[in-house]
């Protein structure tokens, strides 16, 4: 049985996800016996699609005649026809936006079984059962997927990249469905150039415990310094210290990096639900009983001014070593 | 225009999870219930657009799935502002069984919009709002951060990785909201409460409709070690752990 992986773009290239995506469906395939099926929808050069080979996909079926930009029902149809044409049990995508807008769609239209942000291969593929967290992760649920066909999604960060060598064929996939979109883009407003928090592999974060939105200064250049994102509690992106895009936590960004900074966190239960999957928790925060403590790897009680401008001079230093 | 928001009845998010008969099912015993908070999101925004005449949102239901235990929640959400409330009188063990019970409630009451919080803070499933466009054949819009009218279409900000997209839809359609969809939520004020008493509640029996998935079993994360702490003089000793024991730098 093959499994079908939908792989985003993004302005027309993959990024590290697509990848893990696509190793993540080549591990699943080995439990199912087929192969990975990647599908692209919009303008991609031919390099990148073949180059998902790399990753595990043998074949990539490219729909480059479809619209690039998103409706919902348009891509449903498109992802289930695919689906039809290699005869897929088994459709992984990303627990992300598009992810989360698509798949129950694509749920209701194949009648498969979704599992949303799971972040291990399943147990077992005859049924589908597989781990995922469950009470913005307090737990973990094992799920059974009681349909013929299952859709996984993958939550972001939380399976390694493996390549395993190859080069896809790519074929061009001409989908044969209803292109009439319900919804009509407007306007896209980007991020101009900064890296994508939920992307980051570092992340340096500050909370109300940085005192005011002037402070951010140090926060910004150890990011920049690591290669990392920018993030910050509730309060401050609801007292508008800071953009609401920036939120982590359990009602804004979750995410799981290899490594995330706090200052000036306390650790609020919501506001480790978004965080709490980081692979490493540094916290510094002047209270010695604030909860960050207990999900932290590595603490320091102290003030987060003082303790920042230190830490980027050490870490300044060892990287010249 | 009438608005139907459809609401989860979760365990408040400070809740300490327990689980019980061999770990098969959710401890609900002393646990404090709430409306989802992204569907509480939604609820306010949608009270917003009816107060603003120039939207003519004439009424604004919510609906749960859930046994006569939920209908304090219901009763909230009312208290709050919404005119109706419809109970569907079922356990919700599914998501394609919960979104089957709420496309039949939206498709027999002429709602120009259905409002879903993106998920629910229990089981995180991130579904039934997308479930239910897919099952009435309406269009959908996903991580919606801001959402007005003009007459019968709705202009929506939608949020996508690395930025936001202005999107236009015509009713009727589901949207499936997140942070920044609205203000704080609203307090249910003292006049609210007394009111809801009085606002009509219909318990509705449920429709025939499968189950795709069930959990079989549940467990609480593997305990961390304890922090390691190191002294506020000593931030070179930070920096030495993470790069030569925990390897992340």
């Amino acid at each position: 049985m093959s499994v079908l992986v939908y792989t985003e773009n993004w302005d027309g290239t993959f990024k590290k996800l697509s990848y893990e995506l696509v190793s993540y469906a080549k591990h699943v395939a080995t439990l199912t016996g087929g192969g990975v099926t990647a599908l692209s929808i919009g303008t991609v050069d031919r390099d990148e699609l073949s180059n998902l080979g790399k990753y595990g996909a043998s074949l990539v079926l490219s729909a480059d005649g479809a619209p690039s930009g998103l409706d919902n029902q348009v891509y449903t149809s498109i992802i289930a026809a695919a689906m039809e044409k290699c005869g897929a049990k088994v459709l992984v995508m990303a627990h992300n936006n598009a992810g989360k807008a698509l798949a129950p769609r694509l749920s209701v239209r194949l009648k498969a079984g979704l599992a949303a942000g799971v972040t291990a291969v399943p147990e077992s593929v005859s049924p589908v059962v597989v781990n995922k967290k469950v009470f913005s992760g307090k737990a973990f649920g094992k799920v059974e997927i009681k349909t013929e066909k299952a859709i996984l999604t993958l939550s972001q960060n939380s399976f390694e990249v493996s390549e395993t060598g190859g080069i896809a064929t790519v074929e061009a996939f001409n989908p044969g469905v209803d292109l009439t979109a319900g919804t009509t883009i407007k306007d896209v407003q980007k991020q101009g150039g900064k890296l994508l928090l939920t992307d980051a592999e570092i992340v340096v974060s500050g909370g109300r415990g940085m005192k005011s939105p002037d402070n951010w200064a140090p926060i910004e250049e150890l990011a920049d310094l690591l290669g990392g994102a920018t993030a910050c509690s509730r309060p401050v992106s609801d007292e508008g210290w800071r953009p609401h895009h920036e939120h982590t936590g359990q009602t804004g960004k979750i995410i799981a990096p290899n490594l995330y900074l706090a200052f000036g966190i306390s650790g609020a239960i919501q506001h480790l639900a978004g965080v709490s999957s980081s692979k490493c928790i540094v916290a510094v925060n002047t209270d010695k009983d604030a909860p960050i403590f207990e999900a932290a790897d590595y603490g320091i009680v102290g003030d987060a001014l003082k303790v920042l401008p230190q830490l980027i001079s050490e870490i300044r230093a060892a990287k010249a070593q | 225009m009438r608005i139907l928001v459809c609401i989860s009845n979760v365990p408040d998010t400070t809740t300490k999870v327990k689980f019980s008969n061999g770990n098969t099912s959710f401890d609900d015993s002393g646990v404090q219930w709430i409306i989802n908070p992204w569907d509480e999101l939604a609820l306010t925004r949608a009270m917003e657009l009816k107060e603003d005449t120039s939207n003519t949102v004439s009424n604004v239901t919510v609906v749960t799935v859930g046994p006569v235990t939920a209908e304090p929640t219901l009763r909230k959400a009312l208290a709050i502002g919404a005119d109706d409330a419809i109970r569907v009188d079922a356990v919700s063990s599914d998501a394609f069984f919960v979104a089957s019970q709420l496309a039949a409630v939206a498709a027999g009451g002429d709602f120009g919009v259905i409002l879903c919080g993106i998920e629910s803070s229990d089981y995180n499933g991130s579904a039934v709002g997308g479930m239910i466009s897919e099952i009435m054949g309406i269009p959908s819009v996903s991580a919606v951060s801001g959402l007005s009218f003009e007459g019968d279409t709705a202009a929506i900000t939608r949020d996508i990785d690395g930025g936001k997209e202005e999107v236009s839809v015509p009713a009727p359609f589901v949207a499936i909201v997140q942070k920044g969809i609205a203000k704080e939520p609203r307090i249910a004020a003292m006049r609210g409460i007394m009111m809801a008493r009085k606002k009509p509640l219909q318990v509705v029996t449920a429709v025939d409709a499968e189950t795709f998935t069930s959990y079989r079993a549940f467990a609480m994360p593997e305990p961390k070690a304890p922090c390691k702490m190191v002294d506020a003089d000593n931030v070179k000793e930070l920096v030495n752990l993470l790069q030569n024991e925990a390897k992340v730098l």
